[in-house]
């Protein structure tokens, strides 16, 4: 599929289940590959399928040669095993071109001595594909090749020329070879799980015959799945998603000229390039690491190269291993992103995770020496007896199996051997070089110029002064603001915004998480390099020759340092990045082509550090835009060949904010010294404007912007400096195509846009205030944060706002008409791109307004935006809702919870909001919804999390989110439980079982690609998308997001239309859409481009009185809206009748127009953009050279293809175990009475007990069922979400094992798991559950007889566990309850933990170092907490028969524990003290793990 | 940003007045500003609004929320930096703008609440003065075109200020003596000391303005003239024709139009001209609630009046914001009582003059008639009374800028009468008009906006003129320059 209107397959995202089974002593059985399938089988679930049930999107197989079996079928001669390589073709059906392409192959093999053998037909049963992939499905065909004698001893060499082979013929005839091996052989296609082993009979053949077999089943969101896209790829398969992809195949192709080795000699020349366009980010990770691996490196030592583990100051890393981490560093940056990735060579099988375990993993050894590796545990059924061990991938962790030693190699073993190969430690300690060890330089000079021309030349205004400087450098934090951005687009502006404000931030949303860069600060790095790299394919001392910068935001000092740096090994060269004045605009061309080639010839005089100075800027010479001296040079440099000869150091006037520096590092800047920035912040430390000491001062300013850019990355899912910097993560909005193509190379740019001549005219204009300017000229003021009169133009201004307030308060008609005039003929001209689109009437013309559907009906549509309770004052909030039940619409609780209190009136809010901290979200809040939303971002601050300060979490609030007062609450940036599409799909099931009865709704923001993401939601079953508009959004965010994080809802609605009409997913799901919508207009607008809802948040807050402070954050909102002061809360006075009649002049407003285009019903509206045109009439952006065409681009798909929802999405819950479990509940049900009973259970019975629990809660209400009333035993593996949302009453005892997200928002139902009694491995040292165990539970108990994964009890609110150990990560975000751990825990534990106690068994006394120590004490414990700990150490002894319980209460001390208490949470007790206390067993019904005097003396 | 949440815990406080009782002893002003301490808290109540209704519903736009915070952080002299980047006359101003720019306060939601922006400027403006912080500005280079200002209110002065400072060379015409049209003749010299306007007069003079007193264009200088004499012309001649009360006995002796009475007050206390109309022991009416009405109302109480009683043929205003009809934010149609009243006299209103009694040719008695207080003014039966009055003031409004110099360069008016200049260019090329002029009768901070925009509007023309179109570009920046 090739990309059209909006729709670009380059932004496909994949995920998937992934699996291997290994026999250890190596033996091939054909009992390898009926393994293998059957574990694929079990994946099933964490594939998908299209559009077409019956076609999936790509399931496949990597075995070893099966060399018997292929003697016997073949009918040709083979040669001796290891002597003759198969290559696996997807040939077009085409006869012609086929044998075209076979004898290209033919021709290739035979240039490169190598013998053919002949060809073989792969028998296909095409009976077992979907009709779709039948459509597409290639001719298979195996061609065998003989070694030519020379190699037919050199298995190595053999590899290495069938590589070559394989190259050479993709490049001359785009041949599609998915495998070319003498020791593999792989089979796959466009197929679901069941469908691989029938579609190829070979696979069932019981002489096909292999020791290892690596499976893999896709879940993409890509509409056009294609055969040659599915897993395994030749040596890998891969579960998650590369985030650096876009720079390291930049760095790639740049690494290429350098390329040299003599295992391939001039042969290297045929397999460039080495990433094959146009190929997933799998197969571009196996394209590199396939090259790697055949000039000679190990698969364990490139892996290591590629995916390096989080190694920074950690004292579990030996000295070895720190230097092979930092000698490959400076080879090659990272590719960074979660991933899981499974691979082989045919002789070591094995997996790695990232470095921050986002994907899962968990295997286990047989007695019979069996290794099965898989996403998930239970996918082979596998008699307990037999098993030896089991365990789990870990963060940076390589687990391999070597077949010829037939044993696990352990992680450490493995990388100790890898690091001691070459003294690398020892070569990087003597070659490397640090910024901090250069000699000390005086800065150069003080600028000659008055500050504050310089000022004016680079466009600083007051507000960058006031809103953005004085910030950073007295609070060492970015600035925050609230309530959106509702000034133009950079590109409609009219005061010629700086070349920064054209890029928008990507972000990481549902394919991919954002990491929490505070939280998780041990897997992130700032460190970057610059100097020559050497060829990638070699490795010599010389290779560590890198000056290393700790921080990528220089002072002046260290700039100078850098620049008069003169060694044999460095060497630095200024270039001159201004422009004469007088050469006026189109002097800048000419100077960017100066500028690449003064580059070429510092380079060819061995400069490797080049600084970009605009210190030359002055009277006479004006700066070229920092970023776009930086693009220029980069990419010409990439393009030449010749960019890894330097590193590029920027210094410049222009950066001055957190995106400035982002941007710069992200085209490729290695550091960037902002010296204006700097001087200014100096010049208000003088004006006594900042009270701190200039260096101070100026301390402060760069740790904000580096805090700032790791939230920059992270919410991309980057966690090293070194691999974002190029890594162009960024969509630009309003840029022409020659410019990007020239010098942006590669970034998504699709409403075109302004050119060089432009910017160039904005700088001159910059320049002309400066220069001869006035004398005491002030700085502009702008307006960007607040309006301003005569500064930047606002949507919401004094007059919108007013006209507003007074139309729903008794203006009516004519006052909305006022305002709804000023805000289409005047703001959204000037500001949106739905300002530049005029109707058109449709064919039958006009028709009489009586015609048209109601506006009652219309309003229907309409749902306020997700704000919860807590950022909205209590009065605010149940007015939105009781407006919006009163007219059928719908409001949104938002990230709070919601009063149950709510539940039965209409203060309920229909939209139940399911974030990433989950307050609030119980058993008793599902069940009480009509629609769930999945928020996976929010407008202001999409990939970011959020946080709602202690003093803002009164009783009430607290209540309602189930948490302690005065604790401070932080949402973290991903859903712990989605790291990838499949996880999102599961969820979904998850919350389908808690509610069946709601719509289930995803809630996505606007950026390139969310098109491809809106159809993976569609995929994962999903009945409602919701794309939200960067600039919408009332949450309180730093600036940088608010202002330059995602894009226009018109181009994400218009991209997710498109995308889902063409894949006819569009008939399944609604689209709704919100973002600045105001007016009759803006809701046609929407409709035509494709919502069938529209989303409001801040007009009708408007309505109610909202004055647009900004100031939500500060808690002091004047009007009682965003604030929880009691006295201010006095001053709300909105009505629900406000709102209500908001909504209806809107829908009346939309009636006219619909009457005058001629059309009577709303849902008739749905994606008509015939009705659409560019608004030719308007002058000022074409001449801006926008193009708005892509937006309304009808999609190519056969006439009747529906444009709206008219059918809803399958139940995926019709097998589901749970019916079974209601059955054998149902007198417990109806009548209370107490029931057991058991079930053998498997993994792909996921989400047990939830829907049993939403029909506790449906018939007995938040309290559920009295303890112990239903009691059932569940025997085997348990698939994910075991116990999820489990409700009181209900106990669920597992003898085996669960998978991930067990007890997921765990709501006051006890679980226990455990290993069967004939398990004879010891429990305490085996992986008994997966990750994100007990995530956001908020009441109930828990009993882990075994060691759990990653991210134990995250955001854990009131639920009690026990334990024997935990991964990486345990407790974070925890806020209640208490979790006691019997063994080892990984590290970073308590990370952003601020309420509820963990209690530690640290008999070694190591926990305090792996412990984060950032929110939370370690104390002994007291009196009180020994008889907590004691009662639930009994009852998990009780429950599960634990022998380490067992021990400790026989011989009980509590000296060995430690207590981990947030102090944040002691203060909170100490000062709840009187009112408050402890159950000594603190379970409530109501989920709250406290209770007051009050509330006990009321009950 | 302000303090946060000040706005909370400090109250708002008034502008401190000297005692009625007190004041009407003397000449001088009578309000005040707070000592710079309390101002400070008073400015850390503003809450720098992300919607500063405060500056959009000041004409001037001026950057209240900036110079509030400015003057919160006790940085006086930015804070007057920052107030004369829109405001040429902020002493002028923050003494006798009636403040809409406190009605819109985000905090006169709770009405009665806003911030005290006039008082915080006027001190930042006094101190400014005080300080020398204020000194001429003159121009880098003189561009060497020459720009006439007719009149020399508030509206040409600021006009002339701007053209000044960008390197025009300017002459103010002004048929009085002296520079500040109503503010130096209408205006009291209790509510601004005329001295404060020549000081200002003295920067402009400084800045290279030259002013020609006494010059009537249109008969001390033919308007054809004075075009061909310069670039461009302004003018700035205010809105000077008053409404008259077509009542019977409007001719007696001791019925006056209230500018006669004002102006006359003003020169009587310059000691340029001797006292011919007198308030001192007469009974006097006023007829017009505005602020002409209260400045003849208060100049009477000072010359000792027998009794003053103002009346006005609007209805009577709520005492607090009619939401319905002005709601926030609004300029709030309600009852204010005016200073002046505080000193003492009578008022009424829905008040309608049936005539004047007279005797020897001199006003006796006013007879006024009750109506319904709204149009059309329907007379209430049966509510006729008589009052003695000796002295009766018209303060009813202006109609519209004298005609004869505007007929004489036949420009084309609008419908209400005054210069059709919709972007201050009139019907006649090189011709400009701003102020009460154009716009009819207004604020001062109307006349100084309009003055400023106007100078803009001239430059561009004359730069456009000048063949300066090569740099279009710069053009528009030129416009936005000061304020963006």
């Amino acid at each position: 599929m090739k990309a059209t209107g909006l729709y670009d397959p380059a932004y496909e995202h994949d995920a998937c289940g992934v699996a291997f089974v290994a026999r250890l002593d190596g033996v091939q059985t054909h009992e390898a590959i009926r393994r293998a399938l059957t574990a694929l089988e079990n994946l099933e679930h964490r594939g998908a399928a299209g559009a077409d049930a019956e076609t999936g999107d790509g399931a496949g197989i990597l075995v070893q040669m099966p060399d018997a079996f292929l003697r016997s079928v073949s009918g040709i001669a083979l040669p001796p095993a290891g002597t003759y390589g198969v290559a696996v073709c997807f040939l077009p059906q085409e006869r012609a071109r086929r044998l075209e392409l076979e004898r290209v192959l033919e021709e290739v093999v035979a240039e490169e001595g190598q013998t053919v053998l002949g060809w073989r037909d792969v028998p296909v049963d095409s009976r077992h594909v979907g009709s779709h992939a039948r459509l597409f499905a290639p001719c298979i065909r195996q061609l065998f090749v003989a070694a030519s004698p020379e190699l037919a001893n050199d298995a190595a060499a053999f590899e290495r020329r069938l590589y070559v082979i394989r190259r050479v013929a993709e490049g001359r005839a785009g041949l599609v070879l998915p495998s070319f091996s003498a020791r593999t052989l792989v089979y796959k296609g466009m197929l679901t799980s069941p469908q691989l082993g029938r579609f190829f009979p070979d696979l069932a053949d019981e002489r096909f015959a292999s020791a290892l077999a690596l499976v893999h089943s896709r879940f993409s969101t890509n509409t056009f799945p294609s055969w040659e896209l599915a897993h395994p790829y030749r040596i890998i398969a891969h579960n998650g998603e590369i985030n650096t992809l876009r720079g390291n195949v930049n760095w790639m192709r740049a690494r290429e000229s350098q390329l040299a080795s003599e295992l391939f000699g001039d042969d290297i020349e045929k397999v460039l390039p080495v990433v094959r366009p146009g190929g997933s980010d799998t197969a571009v990770f196996d394209n590199v690491l396939e090259l790697l691996v055949l000039s000679g490196r190990s698969l364990p030592h490139a892996l290591m190269m590629m995916v390096p583990e989080a190694h920074a100051g950690r004292a579990d890393v030996s000295d070895e291993l720190r230097g092979f981490y930092a000698f490959h560093d400076c080879l090659t940056e990272a590719w960074d992103g979660p991933a899981a990735i499974a691979f082989t060579d045919g002789r070591l099988i094995g997996a790695t995770l990232d470095r921050n375990g986002l994907r899962p993993g968990r295997w286990l050894e047989t007695r019979d020496g069996w290794v099965v590796l898989a996403s998930e545990a239970g996918v082979l059924e596998i008699p307990i007896e037999n098993v030896l061990r089991k365990g789990r991938l870990q963060p940076g962790k390589l687990f391999v199996v070597d077949l010829e030693q037939g044993r696990i190699v352990p992680d450490g073993e493995l990388k100790q051997q890898v690091a001691t190969r070459k003294p690398y430690a020892e070569w990087f300690e003597r070659e490397h070089v640090r910024l901090a060890d250069l000699p000390k330089r005086t800065t150069r000079r003080a600028p000659a110029e008055p500050l504050r021309r310089l000022q004016l030349a680079f466009g600083y205004s007051q507000e960058d002064m006031k809103v953005m400087l004085a910030p950073l450098a007295v609070n060492a934090e970015e600035a925050i603001g609230s309530m959106g951005n509702d000034t133009p687009l950079a590109a409609l502006s009219d005061r010629r915004p700086l070349l920064y404000s054209y890029f928008k931030q990507l972000f990481a949303q549902v394919t991919n998480p954002p990491i929490d860069s505070t939280r998780e600060a041990i897997v992130m790095s700032v460190q970057s390099l610059v100097g020559s790299e050497r060829n990638l394919l070699d490795e010599t001392p010389e290779h560590a020759r890198q000056l290393v910068i700790e921080n990528p935001i220089l002072r002046d000092s260290q700039l100078e340092s850098l620049r008069q740096v003169d060694s044999e090994i460095f060497k630095a060269h200024t270039l001159d990045v201004t422009w004469p004045v007088e050469e006026g605009p189109a002097g800048l061309e000419r100077a960017l082509e100066r500028l690449c080639a003064d580059a070429d010839v510092a380079l060819a005089q061995r400069a490797n550090i080049l600084i970009l100075s605009d210190r030359a800027a002055g009277a006479g010479r004006a700066p070229i835009p920092s970023l776009l001296a930086v693009g220029a040079v980069h990419h010409h440099l990439v393009r030449a060949g010749t960019r890894l000869q330097a590193g590029l150091v920027v210094e410049s006037g222009e950066p001055r904010s957190v995106q400035s520096v982002a941007v710069l590092i992200g085209y490729g800047a290695a550091a960037v010294n902002p010296y204006l920035m700097l001087a200014t912040i100096g010049q208000l430390v003088d004006e006594g404007r900042i009270e701190l000491s200039r260096e101070e001062a100026e301390e402060r300013a760069i740790k904000a912007v580096g805090k700032g850019l790791l939230k920059v990355i992270s919410k991309m899912g980057i966690s090293t400096i070194s691999s974002y910097c190029g890594a162009q993560v960024f969509e630009a909005v309003g840029l022409s195509s020659a410019l990007i193509e020239r010098y942006f190379t590669g970034t998504a740019s699709r409403i075109g846009g302004i050119g060089l001549a432009e910017l160039a005219e904005g700088v001159l204009v910059r320049h002309a205030r400066a220069y001869p300017g006035t004398p005491g000229e002030l700085l502009p003021v702008v307006g960007l944060f607040a309006w301003r009169r005569d500064g930047e133009h606002h949507q919401w201004n004094p007059e919108t706002i007013a006209l507003l307030q007074h139309a729903v308060r008794g203006g009516g008609r004519q006052t909305y008409d006022e305002f709804a005039a000023a805000v289409n003929a005047e703001s959204a001209r000037r500001s949106t791109l739905r300002g530049l689109l005029r109707f058109r009437v449709a064919a039958g013309g006009a028709i009489p307004l009586e015609q048209v559907e109601p506006a009652a009906d219309i309003v229907k549509r309409f749902s306020t935006g997700a704000m919860s309770l807590g950022s909205l004052s209590r009065e605010a909030h149940e007015t939105l809702a009781v407006a919006m039940n009163r007219i059928g619409g719908r409001s949104n609780t938002g990230e709070g919870g919601e009063d149950p209190e709510r539940f039965g009136d209409e203060r309920r809010s229909k939209i139940k909001q399911v974030a990433s901290g989950r307050f609030g979200v119980n058993i008793d809040y599902l069940t009480n919804a009509d629609e769930l939303q999945i928020k996976m971002a929010q407008g202001a601050k999409p990939g970011e999390g959020g946080q709602l300060p202690g003093h803002k979490v009164d009783r009430y609030i607290a209540g309602v989110r189930l948490t302690t007062p005065g604790v401070g609450l932080i949402s973290p940036p991903p859903h712990h439980d989605i790291y990838s599409i499949e996880d999102l799909k599961q969820l979904i099931y998850d919350l389908r079982c808690a509610n069946p009865d709601a719509r289930i709704s995803v809630k996505l923001v606007a950026e390139v690609g969310v098109g491809t993401v809106a159809a993976g939601v569609a995929k994962s079953n999903a009945d409602h998308v919701l794309i939200s508009g960067h600039d919408g959004g009332t949450g309180a965010s730093p600036i940088s997001s608010i202002l330059h994080a995602g894009v226009p809802w018109e181009i994400g609605l218009a991209e997710t239309q498109q995308t889902l009409v063409l894949n006819d997913l569009r008939s399944r799901i609604w689209v709704q859409t919100d973002g600045q919508l105001k007016t009759g207009r803006d809701v046609v607008v929407a409709a035509l481009l494709g919502a069938d809802e529209m989303g409001f948040a801040t007009a009708p807050l408007i309505a109610t009185g909202c004055v647009m402070m900004r100031a939500c954050h500060l808690n002091t909102c004047p009007v009682g809206i965003a604030t929880q002061d009691p006295e201010l809360r006095t001053r709300f006075r909105g009505q629900p009748e406000h709102v209500i009649e908001f909504f209806f002049l809107v829908a009346e407003d939309v009636r006219r127009l619909m009457a005058s285009l001629g059309v009577a019903r709303f849902e008739d509206l749905v994606g008509r953009v015939d009705l659409l045109e560019p608004d030719d009439a308007l002058e000022h952006w074409q001449e801006r050279g926008i193009d708005i065409s892509n937006l309304l681009r009808a999609p190519d798909v056969p006439a009747g293809t529906p444009l709206r929802r008219v059918e809803s999405q399958a139940s995926p819950l019709g097998g589901a175990l749970d019916w079974a479990l209601i059955d054998a509940a149902r007198c417990s049900l109806e009548d209370g009475v107490t029931v057991s009973a058991s079930f053998a259970v498997r993994n792909v019975d996921r989400t047990i007990g939830g829907l049993l629990s939403h029909h506790v809660t449906k018939l007995h209400g938040r309290a559920g069922l009295p303890p112990g009333t239903i009691r059932f035993d569940l025997r085997g593996s348990a698939g994910q979400s075991f116990g999820a949302w489990l409700a009181p009453g209900i106990e669920l005892t597992l003898t085996g094992e669960a998978n991930d997200y067990a007890g997921k928002g765990l709501s006051g139902g006890t679980i226990a798991v455990r290993p069967p009694l004939e398990a004879t491995f010891p429990a305490e040292e085996n992986v008994i559950v997966g990750n994100t165990v007990l995530y956001g539970a908020t009441a109930g108990r828990a009993f882990f007889r075994g060691v759990a994964g990653e991210r134990f009890a995250v955001r854990n609110s009131g639920a009690d566990a026990v334990v024997e150990g935990v991964g990486d990560h345990g407790c974070e975000y925890m806020t209640g309850g208490h979790v006691i751990v019997l063994g080892p825990t990984g590290r970073n534990f308590a990370a952003g933990m601020s309420g509820g106690i963990a209690y530690v068994l640290d008999e070694d006394g190591a926990f305090a170092s792996r412990c984060n120590r950032q929110l939370v004490g370690l104390d002994p414990l007291e009196a009180e907490d020994e008889a907590i700990v004691l009662a639930l150490v009994q009852e998990h002894a009780d429950r599960t028969g634990s022998t380490v319980a067992a021990r400790l209460l026989a011989d009980w001390s509590a000296a060995s524990f430690v207590k981990v208490i947030p102090h944040d949470y002691k203060r909170a007790l100490a000062e709840l003290g009187d009112e408050i206390r402890y159950h000594d067993h603190p379970v409530s019904a109501g989920g709250v793990g406290f209770v007051t005097k009050e509330s006990e003396e009321a009950a | 940003m302000g303090k946060i949440g000040a706005f909370l815990n400090v109250r708002r406080a008034e502008a401190p007045e000297r005692a009625p009782a007190e004041r009407i002893g003397d000449l001088r002003e009578f309000i005040g500003t707070l000592p710079l301490v309390e101002l400070r808290e008073q400015a850390s109540r503003c809450m720098e609004c992300g919607v500063p209704f405060c500056h959009s519903g000041c004409p001037l736009g001026n950057l209240i929320p900036d110079w509030n915070d400015l003057v919160y952080r006790d940085r006086w002299a930015e804070a007057s930096e920052q107030l004369h980047r829109t405001n040429n006359f902020p002493e002028f101003t923050g003494r006798l703008c009636p403040a809409p720019c406190e009605a819109a306060c985000v905090l006169e939601i709770n009405e009665g609440d806003a911030v005290s922006i006039k008082q915080i400027e006027l001190a930042i403006v006094d101190r400014a003065w005080d300080e020398g912080w204020i000194v001429p500005q003159p121009p880098a280079r003189a561009t060497g075109r020459r720009v006439a200002v007719v009149g020399a209110g508030p509206a040409g002065l600021a006009c002339a200020q701007q053209l000044a400072r960008a390197g025009e060379h300017v002459t103010v015409y002004e048929r009085d003596e002296a520079a500040g049209g109503l503010i130096r003749f209408g205006v009291p010299e209790f509510k601004i000391e005329k001295r404060l306007v020549e000081r200002r007069v003295q920067q402009l003079v400084a800045e290279g303005v030259e002013f020609r007193f006494g010059v009537d264009v249109g008969t001390d200088l033919e308007v054809e003239e004075l075009r061909s004499r310069h670039d461009a012309v302004v003018l700035a001649i205010g809105s000077r024709v008053p409404r008259d009360l077509p009542a019977q006995g409007r001719e007696l002796r001791g019925v006056h139009f209230a500018m006669e009475y004002l102006a006359e007050r003003a020169r009587v206390i310059a000691g340029t001209a001797p006292a011919t109309i007198s308030a001192a022991g007469r009974h006097v009416v006023v007829i017009g609630g505005g602020d002409t009405g209260a400045d003849c109302v208060r100049h009477a109480h000072r010359e000792g009046a027998a009794s003053v009683t103002q009346i006005e043929l609007l209805g009577e205003p709520p005492a607090a914001r009619p939401d319905e009809l002005t709601p926030w934010p609004l300029w709030p149609m309600k009852l204010r009582t005016s200073y002046a009243l505080k000193e003492g006299g009578e008022r009424d209103f829905s008040i309608s003059t049936t005539r004047f009694d007279g005797r020897d040719g001199a006003v006796e008695r006013i007879v006024w008639q009750h109506n319904t207080g709204s149009p059309p003014f329907d007379l209430v039966p049966g509510t006729e009374e008589s009052r003695p009055a000796d002295l009766v003031l018209l303060a009813m409004g202006f109609l519209g800028p004298e005609p004869a110099l505007l007929d004489g360069l036949g420009l084309d008016r609008d419908a209400r009468g005054n210069v059709a200049a919709a972007r201050f260019a009139t019907s006649r090329a090189g011709v400009f008009a701003a102020g009460d002029a154009r716009r009819g009768q207004s604020l001062i901070v109307w006349a100084i906006d309009e003055g400023r925009r106007c100078a803009e509007v001239v430059r561009q023309w004359l730069d456009a003129g000048a063949g300066s179109r090569e740099q279009p570009t710069f053009v528009s920046i030129a416009s936005s320059r000061g304020t963006e």
